[in-house]
């Protein structure tokens, strides 16, 4: 299967969204070469802005610059999109409720070989609690360029977050159409629902397969709107599979999975069982191995679910 | 400037101060010395130079202010109230649970106000936004940002002073409101930001000193700033926390306190006397 990092995906899709939109503007913060809006850069130099390294300033500027009517989006890693700026995207764009596109790229620990400091699995978390915060995680190239030209037209502050490593492009181009606030489930299935977001969404289809082949049929859904959550979907799983999986690339507290149990323990109490970073630091070390070693692969999925039936 | 404007301007000043007043006793609580050191610069602003329109705030070509020492959101309300953006009566609901007049400003709450400020250091970048967005659509409005002394201690504004000058954002005009007070004493015993003016030319800035409650210096201050090419210009303006209630002056204890019965009869009779004088 073909494969692309989202990263990629975002810096192609702000150069398709310009053509449409003359009022977009793009910020980043000395990164353009890694977040991907160097793409965006060298193709309409004059509608993009480098704010240096100062993620603060950048986040505020985003926020005057949405007040006048623009389209902004502003990039940087998720560890200083979200982390380093928490503060001003809450108070200077949440609270006043702008339109600004936060783009944050490298999420997760599959930032490899940079180590813990650059591998942020709290952004989910972080942006969840923001009163009005959109929250996107696309899993492969399609869903990424057809939410961020979704996400232009929808109007209110959204958190995208995008990876570094190459994603398994598994959705068709052609066909795919992207709703916020919707999940896709991707297989049928009455045994288990496994839930996945970002990156693991391809490693969930990978374990639903080997589940069939070993007589148990899971039930996939990619949730690709964290916030604001479909609750049908979570409680028609819950409902009809009574046991759900989330998988994610972030830590256990905050992210997907306390999403999904939040809706779950509310409308149809069943087990959650969260795979995902498990109140810790990662390290340096290849992007692969690392997910191996944290739990973040079909393997583990097949071995969780296996588990939680009693298999 | 001309006398008659010039007390018309102390006069609308006076009024401003006492709806400052009025807000923070009927809250009984909130900000009254920064925003009684900031009131003749905002009446200015609101009074004589911006191009705003109350029936119309959401004007796409209006001058912007961004009061990024947004706890000094009394004097900023006073002077919309005065302006005409609202009813002057609504000043004594500041801080209510059923007001919009929150203790710091909101937009898209309260008329006027074009951006949610508070947490110090944010407005300056926000203030950077509006005017990168003017730039890059050739629009013509002028952008203010009004930050407090204490505040410039914040990074952030630093980051935003660079952005400024790096983006040669002209149409810029940052205030900085030099009272020499903030919450725990005088600035320089707390974390010097001294020299001010150095700091801000040293980032590329161009940088006027006045005395803030002057309005000749003040209007010679903005006018000047309308020349400058390429740069952003920074005001500091020296300033005397508490402005105009005797007791109030220079106490860094009415940073954020609000008067009582009897401390508000007295500042409200001082300041009717002052309006009385003004308006013999």
């Amino acid at each position: 299967m073909e494969k692309k990092a989202t990263r990629d995906s975002y810096g192609e899709a702000l150069v398709m969204l310009a053509e449409k939109r003359p009022d977009l503007v793009v910020l980043d913060a000395d990164l353009a070469a890694a977040t991907k809006t160097g793409t965006f850069k060298a193709a309409y130099p004059d509608r993009f802005f480098d704010c240096g390294i100062a993620e603060a300033n950048m986040m505020g500027v985003a926020a005057g610059i949405a007040t006048t009517g623009k389209l902004v989006f502003a990039s940087s890693f998720a560890m200083f999109a979200a982390g380093r700026a928490f503060e001003i995207v809450r108070n200077s764009i949440g609270y006043p409720h702008l339109n600004v596109k936060i783009g944050a790229t490298h999420a997760g620990i599959s930032v490899g070989e940079d180590g813990a400091s650059h591998q942020c699995n709290e952004d989910i978390a972080l942006m969840r609690a923001i009163p009005g915060m959109t929250v996107i995680n696309p899993a492969d190239d399609v869903e990424a360029k057809a939410a961020v030209l979704a996400m232009a037209d929808y109007v209110g502050p959204t958190y995208m977050r995008f990876g570094r490593l190459a994603a398994p492009i598994f959705n068709d181009a052609a066909t795919y159409k992207f709703e916020v606030g919707k999940g896709v489930q991707l297989k049928d299935g009455k045994d288990i629902t496994i839930i996945a977001t970002g990156l693991m969404v391809a490693e969930a289809i990978e374990a639903g397969k080997a589940l069939a082949e070993q007589g148990i049929d899971a039930r996939i859904i990619n949730i690709h709107t964290i916030k604001p959550i479909d609750r049908d979907i979570i409680i028609k799983a819950a409902k009809e599979t009574g046991k759900i999986i989330t998988v994610e690339e972030h830590s256990v507290i905050g992210g997907l999975g306390a999403a999904v149990a939040e809706v779950v323990t509310e409308e149809c109490p069943v087990p959650v069982i969260k795979i995902g970073v498990k109140d810790t630091y990662g390290h340096s070390g290849p992007a692969v191995d690392l997910l191996k070693e944290f739990g973040l692969c079909a393997d583990n999925i097949v071995a969780t679910a296996k588990a939680a039936l009693g298999k | 400037m001309d006398e008659q404007l010039k007390k018309q301007l102390e006069i609308a000043a006076t009024k401003v101060r006492m709806g400052v007043i009025e807000g923070v006793y009927n809250a009984k609580a909130g900000h009254p010395g920064g925003s009684l050191s900031v009131a003749d610069t905002l009446t200015y602003l609101y009074n004589n130079r911006m191009n705003v329109d109350p029936a119309n705030p959401e004007m796409a070509d209006r001058d912007r202010l961004v009061l990024s020492k947004g706890h000094t959101a009394p004097a900023l309300y006073a002077c919309l109230a005065h302006r005409g953006f609202f009813p002057v009566e609504e000043l004594k609901t500041l801080r209510k649970i059923d007001s919009r007049l929150q203790g710091h400003p909101v937009r898209g709450k309260v008329p006027g106000v074009d951006m949610s400020t508070g947490s110090l250091g944010q407005g300056i970048s926000a203030a950077c936004g509006m005017a990168l967005s003017g730039k890059i659509s050739n629009d013509t409005y002028k952008v203010y940002a009004v930050l407090g002394d204490g505040e410039i201690q914040e990074g952030q504004v630093w980051e935003a002073a660079m952005f400024a000058a790096h983006y040669q954002l002209d149409n810029l005009v940052a205030v900085v409101d030099n009272n020499g007070l903030q919450i725990d004493g005088k600035i320089g015993d707390v974390m010097s930001p001294y020299p001010i003016d150095e700091k801000f030319a040293a980032f590329g800035w161009h940088v006027i000193v006045i005395n803030g409650h002057d309005f000749d210096e003040i209007e010679k201050a903005f006018n000047e700033a309308e020349t400058v090419l390429n740069k952003p210009t920074v005001i500091i303006q020296r300033s005397t926390k508490g402005k105009g209630v005797s007791f109030m002056e220079n106490q860094c204890g009415w940073h954020g306190k609000a008067p009582n019965a009897e401390e508000y009869a007295k500042a409200m009779e001082e300041l009717n006397a002052h309006l009385a004088e003004l308006e013999a």
